[in-house]
Order: structure tokens, then C-alpha cells, then sequence
């Protein structure tokens, strides 16, 4: 079924009974072409482009709980291509490009909002580092902006400018970044590879990989054995576990970061900003509440919930920011558990199994690449050769010393 | 978390600063080691859910290291040594 304002006022008139199931709940069958473990933003995209871009068939996604129940659905949401570095830069713009037409070619409202992002600056030095990521996101075809500190005070006159640790000096701008509702973007995903012929199967957790002589014939799941030819594994914080089914270890830890949410206010942030010396960001949602975040805890976690010094550290961040921000009651908090590479950039890329595929380390920062992570991780399981924009994206990257590490922080996942 | 430090007892785990999997204690030989073993010790991990033997500096304490074992999924821990002891069990730093 199409979804269309026509479809809607049919509907209205027909008593909404003709809506049906946005996607089927299949049996898995006993082998596929492709299987995708995750049924994240990037396996549910994964698939989507497998089958509509790549006119792949007999595809299953194998999800051990629920479609979006993961990092998809927990993350706050920003979509921005601000990066530095030529490894990244064309990738997260292709995204970008991608979001802009999403929701006309799958047919779904995920709600892109591109209503800009502002990355703050507080010293010389760092209005020079801005001017040049600035300057590499135009080479890349990106837009960016730099604003002097009248600027930001048109846009945000309730910033607490003199700080005396950070006072605000300008920041840098991306005017086409913004926030797209995470949720939506699994379900639009999710229908649109159920309505390509993607199986997606749910409650199926993968427990083992049948390998045999090198090459991968299958996984073991919670629902029983399901063969294949080619097997892609997009499980986000899960990455190492799953990947250990393989005998591999992965140049990752799994660390867990928090979000939270206020109570609904009146509208105050039209974009999105961030504070990145105070380890604080923040925006506002359509229901109004303040969507904000900072660190990752900073040990490694499976816990998908965080600690109270973060929480701690997050607030005093806001406070230092926008003070009035302590009148307002935090509504909701969680977390959510990363894929935190040793350089802070993903990883798409076959393995030493042949047939076996790997999408991961996205940090904290994938759901922004979620439309050009599975159109590349697509591109890659239908032509076994990398897309032109994830060519980087390599696990030997490390051992040849082709690193992609846009804070200079080195091998220490928690600093990224 | 509060980490019962074996000299100072329990202190909150806000006063340490965390490196990561105490695998890193088995730094190899610079000068025999192969490119793929530096590799490996320095990229690759184990990553588990479950027991972690993790190091942890007592940075706003008495500066000592620490091997924590903590549970990744419960953030529960379950020991605490002197790094120093375990490094000297492992026959470094002779
Ligand atoms: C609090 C928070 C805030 C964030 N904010 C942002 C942001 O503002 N902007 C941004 O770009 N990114 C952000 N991120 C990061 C982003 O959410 C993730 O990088 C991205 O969602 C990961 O990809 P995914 O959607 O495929 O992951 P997930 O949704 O986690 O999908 C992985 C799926 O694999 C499944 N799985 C795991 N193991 C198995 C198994 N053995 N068998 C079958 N299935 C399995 C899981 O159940 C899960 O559904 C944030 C993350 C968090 C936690």
C-alpha cells in the first residue's frame, strides 16, 4: 500500500480499517541468498537497498528482539555531515544526500528536519579548527557556515555568552543538518524491504556461524539453523559478540552512552548545538521536550544503562550552557551500547571467511549514516567490491597504519 | 561504582581514570615482536559481555594502577588487585 494524503482522507471515510500491517511476520525459511544480522537502521537499510538499489532476492534480516529496539530507536536523533577528514567526509555527505530523498523514495515520514546545527566556539584556536573542517565539508560538497558570536546570540540570545571558562566567540554551522525521527526510520526502512520481498524475522537471535573450509553456509539462531550464501552482520554494540561466532576479534569495545529527555517546553531551540568543551548537546524535540546528551561512560558496557557522574557531568554541562536550563524536570534517561572503534570511524568491509560480511563501529555517531551505511554495506554483499565513498572503511586500515582519527585520540576507544 | 581499592578500601570509581582490557599489562617484545603482534595487542580486544579484567588509574587517589574484574553486563565488580602484583605474576619487570 502507498501512503499518500489521498490514502489518508479514503481511510478517514472508511472507518480506518483498511490500513493493515505495515510488515508481515514470516516464518524464517530454511536458507536465503543474503542474510542480514540486526534489524537496526543499518541492517533494515541494508536490506532495503539490497533488494530495491542492488535487485537482490531471497533476503532475510534476523533480529533477536525486535525491529528498532536497539540503537535506532535510542539515539537523539542528529543527522549532520560535518567531518574533517577524506576518509569520512564524502561518506556522511552521501548520507546526507540520501536523507534529503528519503522519505520520497520509501514512502514513509521520518520527519527529516534539516534545521541546521551549530557546533560552538569558545577560542581562536578553536575557530581556526572549525574554519578548516568548515573548509574541507565545502571541498566534499557540504555546506558549512562560520558565525560570529552576533550571529549565534540572533539565533540563541538565552546562551550564557560570558562564561568565564568558555565564553561563546562564534560557531560553526551546517545549515543542512538537523534531527530525523529515529523511530520512523527503522519502520520506513523495515516496510520498505518487506515490501521489496525482504523476510525480516524477529525473536531470532543468531547464536553460531557455520563455517566450513573458509566459507560461511549459514547461521545457528534461537528459531534453529538458517542457510546461506552470504551473511552481512550489522549488530552495532553487539559487534564483538556476534563476531566471536567467527573466531575474530575486532578492534572495538562495546561502551554504553546516555541520553535524556525533559519535560515538554515551549518552543526554544529551532536547531541543534553543540557545546563540545562543556561535553554537552542538545535539541529540541516536535513534542518539546529537550533532547540532550554528552559523554559516553567510558568503560566498556553491555548494560544499555549508564552511571550518575555522567548524568552529573551532562547536567553541569547544560547548566554552564544555558542556565534557565535547571528550572526545567528531566523526564526520561537511558542508554544505549556503542560500537567504540579504536580510531572513532565504522568499518564495512568482508572478512577472512569467505562470504561473511562486517558493518560496524559507528560509534556514537551512526544513526546519521544509516541511509549511506546500508546502501554501501548493499554495495558491497551484491558486488563484492567497496562503494566509492567506503573505500577507507577497512579492518586492515589499522595494521597498515591508515587510520581515520578525526580527534587524534589513538588506539583508546573511550576518548573518541 | 565504588572500587575496594586493596590498600585505600572503597573508593568511588569517579576518582579513576580507565584504560581498558589489562591484556594491555602483556605489552610484546619491541624488539622481537612482529608487526601483526603489536598490531593485535594494540587494536584488537576480547570485548566481552560478561567478566572483564580491566585497568583502572587511581588518578585523584594514591596513583596507583588497578586490574578490576568487572561484570561488563551488570556493572558489578568482582575483584581488585595491584596491577604491580599481577604484572609481577605475569614475570615482567624483573
Ligand atoms: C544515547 C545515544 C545517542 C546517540 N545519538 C546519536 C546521534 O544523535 N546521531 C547519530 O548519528 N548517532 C547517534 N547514536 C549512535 C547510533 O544510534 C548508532 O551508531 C546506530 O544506531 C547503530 O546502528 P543500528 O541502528 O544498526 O544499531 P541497533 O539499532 O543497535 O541495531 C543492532 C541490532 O542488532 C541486534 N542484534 C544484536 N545481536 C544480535 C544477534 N546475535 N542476533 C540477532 N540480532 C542481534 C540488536 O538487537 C539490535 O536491534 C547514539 C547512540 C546512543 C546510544
Amino acid at each position: 500500500m502507498r501512503y499518500s494524503g489521498f490514502r489518508i482522507l479514503k481511510e478517514a471515510l472508511t472507518g480506518h480499517k483498511g490500513w493493515g500491517h505495515a510488515w508481515r511476520d514470516p516464518e524464517p525459511q530454511a536458507s536465503y541468498d543474503y542474510i542480514i544480522i540486526g534489524g537496526g537502521g543499518h541492517g533494515l537499510a541494508t536490506a532495503y537497498y539490497l533488494a530495491k538499489e542492488f535487485k537482490q532476492a531471497r533476503i532475510a534480516v534476523l533480529e533477536k528482539g525486535y525491529l528498532g529496539g536497539g540503537n535506532v530507536g535510542r539515539n537523539t536523533t542528529i543527522i549532520r555531515s560535518n567531518y574533517l577528514l577524506d576518509g569520512n567526509e564524502p561518506f556522511y555527505e552521501f548520507s546526507m544526500k540520501l536523507w534529503e530523498g528519503l522519505e520520497q523514495d520509501f514512502n514513509y515520514n521520518a520527519m527529516v528536519s534539516q534545521r541546521g546545527i551549530i557546533n560552538l566556539i569558545h577560542t581562536d584556536a578553536a575557530r581556526d579548527a572549525a574554519t578548516r573542517r568548515g573548509n574541507a565539508m565545502i571541498l566534499n560538497g557540504a555546506d558549512a557556515e562560520l558565525l560570529n558570536r552576533d550571529q549565534v546570540r540572533a539565533m540563541y540570545p538565552f546562551l550564557n555568552f560570558d562564561n568565564a571558562r568558555f565564553p561563546i566567540k562564534g560557531a560553526l554551522m551546517q545549515r543542512r543538518g538537523g534531527t530525523v525521527r529515529h523511530d520512523a526510520v527503522a519502520w520506513g526502512y523495515a516496510r520498505g524491504a518487506d515490501s521489496q520481498g525482504v523476510d525480516l524475522i524477529q525473536n531470532c537471535e543468531v547464536t553460531g556461524m557455520r563455517i566450513e573450509n573458509g566459507k560461511i553456509l549459514g547461521v545457528e539462531t534461537s528459531r534453529g539453523f538458517i542457510g546461506a550464501k552470504k551473511v552481512g552482520v550489522a549488530v552495532a554494540g553487539s559487534s564483538s559478540k556476534v563476531m566471536a561466532h567467527a573466531g575474530m576479534r575486532l578492534p572495538m569495545e562495546s561502551h554504553v552512552l546516555q541520553a535524556f529527555v525533559s519535560e515538554g517546553l515551549k518552543p526554544l531551540i529551532d536547531g541543534v548545538m553543540t557545546f563540545g568543551a562543556g561535553h554537552f548537546y542538545v535539541s529540541q524535540s516536535d513534542k518539546g521536550g529537550l533532547v540532550f546528551g554528552g559523554d559516553i561512560d567510558g568503560y566498556n558496557s553491555y548494560a544499555q544503562r549508564g552511571n550518575l557522574p555522567v548524568v552529573e557531568d551532562v547536567i553541569e554541562g547544560g547548566m554552564a550552557l544555558m542556565p534557565m536550563i535547571g528550572r526545567a524536570r528531566l523526564l526520561r534517561t537511558w542508554g544505549g551500547i556503542m560500537d567504540m572503534s579504536m580510531d572513532g570511524s565504522p568499518i564495512i568491509d568482508k572478512t577472512h571467511v569467505d562470504g561473511l560480511y562486517f558493518n560496524g563501529g559507528w560509534c556514537y555517531g551512526g544513526f546519521k549514516a544509516t541511509p549511506a551505511s546500508g546502501w554501501c554495506f548493499a554495495h558491497l554483499l551484491a558486488k563484492d567490491e567497496p562503494h566509492v565513498t567506503a573505500k577507507a572503511y577497512r579492518f586492515d586500515r589499522f595494521l597498515k597504519g591508515l587510520m581515520i582519527d578525526e580527534k587524534g585520540q589513538g588506539a583508546q576507544p573511550n576518548l573518541h | 561504582m565504588i572500587i575496594h581499592h586493596p590498600i585505600l578500601g572503597p573508593r568511588d570509581a569517579q576518582e579513576f581514570v580507565y584504560l581498558g582490557d589489562a591484556s594491555l599489562i602483556g605489552r610484546p617484545d619491541g624488539m622481537t615482536a612482529s608487526i601483526e603482534e603489536f598490531h593485535n595487542y594494540t587494536y584488537l580486544r576480547d570485548n566481552p559481555a560478561g567478566a572483564h579484567r580491566e585497568l583502572w588509574y587511581h588518578e585523584q587517589g594514591d596513583r596507583s594502577w588497578l586490574v578490576v574484574t568487572r561484570n561488563t553486563v551488570t556493572h558489578e565488580i568482582l575483584q581488585v588487585e595491584l596491577a604491580r602484583d599481577v604484572a609481577r605474576a605475569e614475570g615482567r619487570s624483573k
